[in-house]
């Protein structure tokens, strides 16, 4: 049995964030224009926590939502149906924003391509970017992180496990043996 | 990675009563989200790419086959429409070999209207794939009644409640009505108080044993309730003796002005149409501002696209 | 002729003997046996009783040949342990004449299985508009006694009243399916929670009281025999009580299926399950079962409906009505009725053979075991049980309710006029 490994805490995470959000600004010469959304469920929470980063910094609201893929995934059919979270666009829409993407862990990538699919469906953006907490490699299609938070080299088989306080009590980040799972 | 919210839906849709509180409250909940998503500009998913859906219809109802073609269409599932007249009481193909047929065909699910209660619980027993009842001779019809309940639930309700405490009326032809049968239970499923208002020759024997109390008089009823349900009334069965004329049905149990007057400020009224206007509804209430008859046909598309997903989103067939 | 020795066996009063058989007739009642006989047969732990008559078969030749044969059915009857069955009139030509009844009496006699009595059409073409040649059948190679439309009602209440009075002459009995034609227009199962649910249309109990209390009526006032096919409801036992009460001459039969299933089994709308009458509630069963045992309901009848495969694998309105029973009626009849202590051994050998018999005129069944009599045996052990599987019948049809239930009971060995037509569970080979 492969042991349990804590790859973040607490703290890590939270200065990841705020790293990520001081880039996000840097990138785009600032807030304006900027919404954020998050991939459900963590990414949700994320972008939110993203959203309060960055407003601080900046002294602005941060339109931030919620952007559900499920119908657009391209592996609906190795699992039983999975309930549709609300998708949820601040006021404004997407027309001509600068959209960041968030989500906890970048993969296969094929996540990020049904949410282009799914935002494609809402309008227009100006720009599309992607922040995420863990890119993990492996990827099976090409699309590429602009705000990663930490690289964590894994083998495909392993888990990576993120845990935030707003579902799971506690923020840190894992990796266990496939066996462990 | 995250545990999305795997879902338990019965392998098919035959009856209202396959489904407990929670199934019901998803369907109503996943029909909101895709309705957002359908007054996009951009109509079209891909959720069921791939999917065969077979729209098998042995009885003419155009609304409700357009309604189910339009939301496989919008979930990008390719759709057959067959339409085969008599049943095998008529000594047409039986029932059980165009089952087969469809199989061999490759249909993912069929979604079926048929003249005879019972013919989709015979078709699931024949086929490997989902069956979706679209409406089963005076037995269920349960995307009806989803629909019905959405609509009321966006005007009485909201997402993620049921409708505790709310009183609806059924008025008209219950002992013929698969529309009945598929809202009393539905409706009580939710949590609603269920009047069934009609002459007694239109209410089945056994009613007893349903949640719902009966009335004879409709202007007893509609001041109290927060929405009426009028059932389509047959004139064909005056002939039979169920009512003497369809004037006197009309006088006694028919939704006219001076009757809407009766309801309360913002109470619904339904309609599962095609409409008899005059007979069991006149026109004036039936294009009031009151009546939600228009929303539900549109409220339709939604809620049987949440159906044809979350029963064909999946891994349907595997240890489903 | 062969002897044969049925050893250890039980008659209905509790007695163990060995059951001899010499010549058609039965030798030998007792325990103190010398053997002298050809063939021994273990009979130890079986009831003896009198083979089994059942005066509702529908053996649908001729016409319906792809669901049964007089040949085919009389086989499934023996390995019930029936030694007789009354074929109905329902066949296509209609038994109402007297070519007809010959030719289905004459069939059983060739399969040889059990004895075959025919029933003749109350009305010609079961059209219920002009008598059939009654008397023609009646005093045919046949000897027709009882007289049905069953399948149908003589509805109309003139055609009953002299159906009735015209049978005296030769001590017929009208055998009434009672079903108010008007009342049951499309009818496709009991009415009442059940129908109310499955939105099929309504069978209304009162649609064959109605034609029962009308019927005791009838006969009370003509003074002739009546006899009531399968009663199926409580009120019709009630009806049936009020009339014995009163002395008019009605006997009742009710059927296996309706001791045992209720019409919650149609929420399946599988039609193995429709019949007429339709399976009814849970309070009839326990009616029904109360009459039997009383005497209210004189006989179980099976009617033995055989159907082919593809009349019943269709939604439900567009199935035929109708159940297989004969292989079948003695375990069901042990289920519902010894098994729950309603009934014992005699009373079953009453219910199933000797009444049966009375109520037919089937001169030489029905008979009690005893010396002399003719050797009409069915050995059966009531400690062995099985799980029913449709294909296992051997009717042509396969349409049993039964499936997948378990029932007690095995008939262990059939004899009819002394020929054994089942051996130690197996049907004889010829």
């Amino acid at each position: 049995m492969n042991a349990v490994k804590i790859v973040l805490e607490q703290g890590d995470i939270s200065r990841a964030l705020t790293r990520i959000a001081h880039e996000i600004i840097e990138k785009n010469r600032g807030s304006e224009n900027l919404l954020l959304l998050g991939i459900p469920t963590r990414g949700a929470y994320l972008a939110a926590r993203l959203a309060k980063i960055i407003g601080s910094i900046d002294q602005r609201e941060i339109p931030n939502g919620v952007l559900d893929i499920t119908l657009h995934r391209d592996d609906l059919r190795s699992r039983p149906p999975r309930a549709l979270t609300p998708t949820v666009i601040p006021a404004g829409g997407v027309e001509n924003k600068i959209v960041v993407l968030v989500d906890d862990v970048l993969f296969s990538g094929r996540t990020i391509r049904a949410a282009l699919d799914a935002l494609g469906e809402i309008g227009r953006p100006a720009q599309v970017q992607l922040a995420v907490l863990v890119d993990r490699g492996h990827r099976q299609l090409p699309i590429r992180a602009d705000y990663v938070g930490k690289n964590l080299p894994t083998s495909a088989d392993e888990i990576v496990r993120v845990s935030i306080s707003e579902i799971d009590e506690i923020d840190q980040i894992v990796i266990a043996g496939a066996n462990d799972a | 990675m995250t545990p999305e919210k795997l879902i338990e839906l019965p392998r098919h849709l035959l009856s209202i009563g396959d489904l407990n509180h929670n199934q019901a409250l998803l369907i109503l909940d996943t029909a909101e989200e895709l309705a957002r998503i359908s007054d996009a500009p951009i109509k079209k998913l891909p959720t069921l790419r791939g999917r065969t859906i077979v729209n098998l219809f042995f009885e003419d109802s155009t609304r409700t086959r357009i309604s189910f073609e339009a939301a496989a269409k919008r979930l990008s599932a390719d759709v057959i429409n067959f339409s085969a007249k008599g049943s095998s009481v008529s000594k047409g193909e039986s029932l059980k070999d165009t089952a087969l047929t469809l199989q061999a065909m490759g249909a993912d699910a069929v979604v079926l209207r048929h003249p005879e209660s019972g013919a989709a619980n015979r078709l699931a027993g024949w086929t490997n794939g989902v069956v979706i009842n679209a409406g089963d001779g005076t037995h269920e019809h349960p995307t009806q009644a989803l629909l019905d309940a959405f609509t009321i639930r966006r005007h009485l309700g909201s997402v993620g409640s049921d409708l505790e405490g709310k009183h609806i009326a059924i008025v008209g032809d219950v002992l013929h009505s698969r529309v009945a049968r598929s809202n009393v239970l539905l409706l009580n499923l939710l949590g609603a108080k269920i009047t069934l208002v009609a002459p007694p020759t239109l209410i089945p024997v056994g009613v007893e044993s349903w949640p719902v109390n009966i009335s004879y008089n409709i202007d007893e009823v509609l001041p109290e309730v927060d929405a009426v349900m009028m059932l389509r009334v047959q004139s064909e069965r005056m002939k039979n003796s169920f009512f003497p004329s369809t004037r006197e049905y009309s006088r006694l149990f028919g939704l006219n002005l001076d009757r809407m007057n009766l309801l309360p400020k913002g109470a619904l009224i339904l309609h599962p149409g095609p409409m008899n206007r005059g007979l069991e509804i006149s026109a004036e209430c039936a294009d009031s501002v009151q009546s939600v008859i228009l929303e539900q046909v549109a409220n339709g598309v939604s809620v049987r696209m949440a159906v044809l997903y979350l029963l064909l989103g999946g891994n349907i067939g595997v240890g489903a | 002729m062969s002897t044969y020795l049925i050893k250890d066996v039980e008659l209905v009063n509790g007695e163990k003997v060995d059951i001899g058989i010499v010549d058609g007739f039965i030798s030998e009642l007792s325990k103190k046996t010398v053997n002298t006989y050809a063939n021994l047969l273990d009979g130890s732990g079986c009831v003896a009783l009198p083979g089994l008559v059942d005066l509702h078969t529908h053996l649908r030749e001729p016409g319906r040949e792809d669901a049964e044969t007089v040949l085919t059915g009389t086989r499934a009857a023996a390995r019930g342990g029936y030694t007789a069955v009354f074929a109905m009139a329902n066949t296509d030509p209609v038994a109402d004449t007297a070519g007809v009844v010959e030719q289905v009496v004459r069939l059983g006699k060739e399969a040889g299985w059990c004895e075959v009595f025919a029933v003749g059409a109350v009305t010609k073409d079961l059209a219920g508009e002009t008598l059939a040649e009654l008397g023609a059948m009646a005093h045919s190679a046949a000897q027709v006694r009882v007289f049905s439309d069953d399948g149908k009602c003589v509805s109309d209440s003139q055609m009953m009243r002299r159906a009735l009075e015209y049978v005296r002459q030769f001590d017929g009995v009208i055998a009434q399916h009672a079903q108010d034609p008007k009342l049951t227009v499309n009818a496709q199962m009991n009415e009442g929670v059940v129908s109310a649910k499955l939105g099929l249309s309504g069978w209304p109990a009162v649609a064959e009281e109605a034609v029962i209390a009308r019927d005791v009526l009838l006969a009370s006032h003509v003074k002739s025999r009546l006899h009531i096919c399968h009663v199926s409801t409580a009120g019709s036992v009630d009806i049936i009580r009020w009339a014995k009460s009163r002395g008019i001459d009605v006997t009742a039969e009710v059927t296996p299926h309706h001791l045992l299933l209720s019409d919650e089994l149609v929420e399946s709308y599988d039609p193995k399950f429709k019949v007429n009458p339709p399976l009814r509630s849970n309070e009839d069963i326990a009616a029904l079962r109360i009459g039997l045992a009383d005497g209210t309901i004189d006989i179980v009848a099976t009617d033995h409906a055989p159907h082919p495969a593809e009349d019943k694998e269709c939604e439900w309105a567009g199935a035929a009505n109708g159940m297989i029973g004969l292989e079948t009626a003695l375990s069901v009849v042990q289920k519902t009725m010894v098994d729950t202590g309603l009934l014992n051994w005699s009373q079953v050998a009453d219910r199933m053979s000797i009444t049966p018999a009375k109520i037919g005129r089937a001169t030489g069944q029905g008979i009690e075991l005893a010396i002399g009599a003719p050797a009409n045996i069915t050995i059966y052990d009531p400690n062995k049980s099985r799980v029913v599987v449709a294909e296992e019948q051997i009717s042509k049809s396969k349409n049993t309710p039964f499936t997948g239930i378990t029932l007690p009971g095995e008939v262990r060995h059939v004899f009819y006029k002394g020929k054994p037509t089942m051996i130690s569970t197996k049907m004889v080979t010829r």
